[in-house]
């Protein structure tokens, strides 16, 4: 054939189709149920399938996140913020393609795609900062009246589960999972119930940046559904409601409270887009903290007594 | 013969294991940098670096001189608006780029510095190194969180920061000094010491690398004059400087009565108090890496050895076994604990220091050991039944000199460790949570090591009491010396 | 050549006083300096960094293959199970007979006589695990008729395991005395190695508390672990025992040996060891009468070792034997 063209879709090769998994304990497996349910642009066009996630979906990526609490929490905070940098480089490198999956599933313009994706690149960038400087900024010696050492120092609370912005399905997205992990939590996510590709296509970048599997567990289907599980799940230790609406909100809350996770209600957001630059609740919600005492011997008053 | 025969007259002999010098490559002159770029020195001066190991020269470098200086600062003045207006987050990227490259780049600079240093390889890879890329991701953490550090909404930099840096960790100083100026929105002119250029020189095409705007950093190799002009420059906002007390002084007469905020890391006589409940084979070491790190050249080596009298000898004993093992000698071999001395001079001064101590009365032991033909070299040395009187007691002698003395209490431990104009560092070995805390409290140091010693770490502020200076690097605290508060 | 330890249980000399009493050898056991985690850990680890190359490889690489307790402890061991071990222990590899022996094979008592007779001939020990090993959890008279089966069937060495039970519940005269019992059913042939379960006893300082117990008792070896738990022997366990030994002959005058067994896999792993033996215990200790490798897995990767050594290019599994 004579007639060639610049645009790859003119020349008549047909593309191949990526099936969208499920990312848990460092796999990509499909849903155990077996479904599947139809995502579409904001046109209705069809993007792909994604597996709907079930309980014991839910149940698996828990046990995953579990496992993986132990050493994730137990590495050293600059070894953390390496990783969630190294987030940061990866994803730059695959930027092209998230710039597509979000403006196809939130229909934005290319332009509006890129700069949410920028965004969500730095904001990896500004938690990698973070993981060596929380305890700094929200720990610290406390000079109690009598001989003793007294120090306080934040630790992550263990799993959380994270129901994802419904509406900002890469930014938010990542403005979520990223500060629940850079402490040493590991998460169970549940992606936007209608835009799940973006955190779908996640999972593949977090697979090869080093993060230990199960560190991130990301889950797509129905938000209600799989919430329910993990609000009342006993070996969850904490729910970010980001993604629930007020009556899901209020249902996951009351069952939350079984075992007394720690829940973050939706909090406003200021853009809509979450671009505006994040504090540090995000971080501290999901922190305990832990005050060691330990004498000091004498300090004087009775003489020389260490 | 059987094998038991057979090795009965073999020993375990480590071959030599030297790491490759090629994978660094040596320019045979390098200029200053200036505004991006390498120029050679206004008056056309340069000065030979050479390797203490072997004193062979390794290249010859621009000599910056006060006219340098003031094009430096000039460049950096120039760059500081552009600089510090740029979202934090911007910067940060730019420092993120710059510990990764310096990650990457790693065992060609460990081989540089220990060729124009003399110090082991396995420092500069293990320590050095590492601790100069997690300087540089640490602060690059902080260029967009400078809200949150508590110098208030929105702490503002001081301008040009002017920085004179040692030659006993001269990249690893380096990264103490531009990580947190540049995080906070300065810019800078550091002048590295004249016996270790190279690594700055190496550091500027880094920058390049890291595609950092020009001007920002600049770097002006030379003599105490130029880094007293650097300090007297008028268009300096900040001083950083790390060295001797002596100079120390200097420069804090020189920038009296103006504005320019001050940090200096100056001199130390570290004391390591071993307690008769020590972990006594983890002390043994303590004591060895204390003050044989880096051949003792190290500001808050532990170069005092107080042990509790009731165990002096079992500990003498087994630190005297511990350094026979010391291996000495060719700084790229990557088995050699105990490298080079940095300079003929400081090897004079250690060599005289240590005469000294003899003619005073304490007693010299040191292993046998073979120090090679060429280039500048010291045998681990201990002085023992040496008092708080000794000179080797009191002055910093920055060598592997270790000066023992002994006490009988716990407040004895105490009066003795602080007695100094110094007050850097300590080291307390004890098994008893209590001792250390309470010792801790007493002592007049600013780091403050338990059962352990010489760790850094860039989230942990260093620096000194007394006339070991003041200001803190490292840390949340680092900051504060880069910020307008 | 040092003093051997003694060759009849009880306390070494200058120290029979502690182990008068539960009490007396408690206080002594407790009075020994601390270890501080962090520091042995990090000493171990430098030491690991120790770039050991070429001649000094090669010396390393035969030493360590002539340290070697060749073990099959299954409970699927057979005869011929064991004469394949034996042979390959006296002749580890068949492409080079100047390849040095193990020092020893290790089996079950029951498999002794078996293993004797495979390495008849040669310098090749064969040492018995006894003791209801690796639990250790049977009566002192089975434990002794263990032992004395064992000897009686021709072991040169008994790897008995310490009441781990009684020692975390602080009974050490109990661990004590089983041990000088044991040793004395050794008789004065078989050399004695004292298998602590390291990973069992969980900290360093429980560690040196009873090398030292194991020594005072008439230990020839100490041994860090029976290969059956989840940590076995580590740098900085060994590297505890290795002061623990130097220690003790320094103020007793008796050579006691070391023996890591479990989880050293690698020719690299095993010189690490030998940099610790070197630079810790001191050039004694390299000999396989005073330090021996409990392994199996290890052999192979000596002898590909060695052969990329000798050849210069990398050899494969296929190029040496599987027994």
């Amino acid at each position: 054939m004579s007639e060639m063209s610049d645009k790859p879709e003119k020349t008549g090769r047909l593309s191949v189709f990526k099936t969208y998994k499920l990312y848990v304990g460092g796999k990509f497996p499909r849903s155990e149920s077996g479904r599947v349910y139809e995502v579409t642009d904001p046109k209705g066009d069809w993007l792909a399938n994604a597996p709907l996630s079930s309980r014991k979906d839910a149940r698996d990526a828990v046990v995953a996140a579990r496992k993986a609490f132990g050493a994730w929490s137990g590495a050293t905070a600059y070894n953390r913020g390496q990783i969630l940098y190294r987030v940061a480089e990866m994803l730059e490198g695959r930027r092209e393609q998230f710039v597509r999956e979000v403006a196809e599933a939130e229909g934005l313009s290319k332009s509006k795609a890129a700069a949410q994706v920028d965004a969500a690149i730095d904001r990896w960038v500004w938690y990698a900062g973070w993981t060596d400087k929380i305890a700094q900024v929200v720990g610290g010696g406390n000079p109690v009246a009598g001989p003793f050492f007294n120090l306080s120092s934040p630790e992550p609370t263990g799993v959380v589960a994270v129901l994802a912005p419904q509406e900002s399905s890469f930014l938010g997205l990542v403005s979520v999972i990223a500060p629940v992990i850079a402490t040493g939590n590991t998460a169970v996510v549940i992606a936007s119930e209608k835009s799940p590709l973006p955190a779908l296509s996640l999972g593949e970048v977090l697979a090869t940046s080093d993060l230990p599997g199960g560190v991130v567990n990301v889950l797509s289907g129905r938000t209600a559904e799989i919430a329910a599980p993990l609000a009342a799940h006993m070996d969850v230790n904490a729910i970010d409601l980001a993604g629930a609406d007020e009556t899901l909100a209020k249902e996951l809350e009351i069952a939350a409270a079984d075992n007394l996770k720690r829940v973050l209600r939706p909090q406003p957001v200021d853009d809509a887009d979450w671009s505006a630059a994040p504090g540090i609740d995000r971080m501290t919600a999901f922190l305990e903290t832990k005050t060691v005492w330990h004498p000091t011997g004498s300090l004087g008053a009775s003489g020389s007594s260490y | 013969m059987t094998m038991e025969n057979a090795h009965a007259t073999a020993a375990f002999e480590y071959a030599p294991a030297p790491e490759s010098r090629s994978v660094v490559d040596i320019a045979p002159s390098y200029g200053l940098f200036i505004d991006g770029e390498f120029a050679e020195a206004a008056d056309g001066k340069v000065f030979k670096t050479v390797s203490p190991s072997t004193e062979e020269v390794l290249s010859e470098v621009a000599q910056a001189g006060e006219a340098d200086v003031d094009r430096a600062v000039r460049a950096a003045r120039k760059a500081f608006g552009k600089w510090s207006a740029l979202p934090g987050s911007e910067r940060a990227k730019y420092l993120f780029r710059i510990a990764r490259i310096i990650q990457e780049r790693s065992r060609e600079l460990a081989v540089l510095e220990t060729l124009d240093n003399g110090k082991p390889i396995k420092e500069t890879r293990d320590a050095d190194l590492p601790l100069v890329a997690a300087h540089f991701f640490y602060y690059a953490g902080w260029a967009d969180k400078l809200e949150h550090a508590g110098f208030g909404a929105a702490p503002r930099p001081l301008g040009v920061a002017g920085q004179v840096i040692p030659w006993n960790f001269p990249l690893l100083m380096l990264a103490w000094k531009i990580a947190p100026a540049l995080a906070t929105g300065n810019t800078v002119v550091l002048k590295p010491a004249e016996t270790t250029p190279l690594s700055a020189l190496f550091f500027a095409d880094i920058c390049r690398q890291a595609g950092l705007p020009k001007g920002v950093v600049n770097i002006v190799p030379g003599y105490g004059d130029a880094g007293a002009a650097l300090v007297a420059h008028p268009d300096v906002n900040k001083v950083a400087f790390t060295g001797s007390t002596a100079v120390g002084k200097e420069i804090a007469r020189t920038v009296a009565g103006t504005r320019k905020k001050l940090t200096l890391e100056l001199g130390g006589k570290g004391a390591n108090i071993v307690f008769d409940d020590a972990p006594i084979d983890q002390a043994v070491e303590g004591i060895v890496t204390g003050i044989f790190f880096n051949q003792g050249q190290v500001c808050c080596a532990g170069s005092r050895l107080l042990v509790q009298e009731s165990v002096h000898d079992e500990l003498l004993d087994a630190l005297k076994r511990r350094l026979s093992t010391l291996r000495l000698g060719d700084p790229l071999d990557k088995n050699t604990d105990i490298g080079a001395i940095n300079s003929a001079e400081q090897l004079a001064r250690i060599t005289a220091l240590a005469e000294q101590g003899e003619a005073e009365g304490a007693e010299r032991w040191s292993p046998a050991c073979e120090l090679p033909a060429s280039g500048y070299w010291f045998a681990p040395t201990l002085f023992t039944n040496v008092t708080q009187a000794h000179t080797i007691a009191r002055d910093e002698i920055f060598g592997p000199v270790l000066s023992v003395l002994t006490f009988r209490t716990p407040d004895e431990a105490v009066a003795k460790a602080n007695n100094t104009p110094y007050g850097l560092s300590a080291g307390i070995w004890t098994e008893k949570g209590s001792r250390i805390l309470a010792v801790a409290n007493k002592l007049r140091a600013g780091v403050i090591w338990s059962n352990t010693f010489n760790k850094f770490d860039p989230t942990s502020p260093f620096g000194g009491y007394k006339e070991s200076g003041f200001g803190r690097e490292g840390g949340r605290h680092g900051l504060e010396a880069y910020l307008d508060v | 050549m040092p003093t051997t330890a003694p060759t009849s249980g009880g306390a070494a000399p200058g120290l029979t006083d502690v182990t008068a009493s539960d009490s007396a050898l408690r206080r002594f056991l407790h009075g020994l300096p601390g270890v501080d985690a962090v520091g042995l850990e990090a000493r171990a680890a430098s030491l690991g960094t120790r770039s050991i190359k070429t001649t000094a490889k090669a010396y390393a690489i035969d030493l360590a293959i002539s340290m070697v307790d060749l073990t099959t402890l299954e409970g699927a061991d057979t005869p011929g199970k064991v004469r394949a071990l034996g042979a390959k222990a006296v002749h580890p590899d068949p492409t080079d007979r100047g390849t040095p022996a193990t020092a020893a094979v290790c089996v079950y008592p029951d498999m002794v006589a078996v293993a004797k007779e495979a390495v008849a001939g040669s310098d090749v020990k064969v040492a018995s695990v006894a003791t209801a090993f690796p639990a250790g959890r049977a009566p002192l008279s089975v434990k002794l008729a263990d032992v004395r089966e064992a000897v009686a069937a021709g072991a040169d060495e008994i790897d008995m395991v310490i009441d781990r039970g009684a020692f975390l519940a602080g009974r050490y005269l109990k661990v004590y005395d089983e041990i000088v019992a044991v040793k004395e059913a050794c008789g004065t042939d078989a050399r004695l190695k004292v298998i602590f379960e390291t990973g069992e006893l969980s900290t360093y300082d429980n560690i040196r508390r009873a090398s030292w117990l194991g020594m005072l008792a008439g230990a020839d070896f100490i041994k860090t672990s029976t290969g059956k738990v989840a940590v076995n022997a580590t740098p900085a366990n060994t590297l505890l025992m290795l002061e623990a030994v130097r220690d003790f002959r320094a103020q007793t005058g008796v050579q006691v040996g070391v023996k890591p067994a479990g989880g050293i896999r690698t020719s690299k792993d095993a010189v690490k060891f030998l940099v610790l033996v070197n630079e810790t215990a001191g050039p004694d200790w390299l000999d396989n009468h005073w330090f021996r490798f409990g392994a199996s897995s290890l052999l192979n990767d000596l002898l590909m070792q060695r052969q990329k050594l000798a050849t210069g290019r990398y050899s494969g599994p296929d190029y040496v034997t599987v027994d």
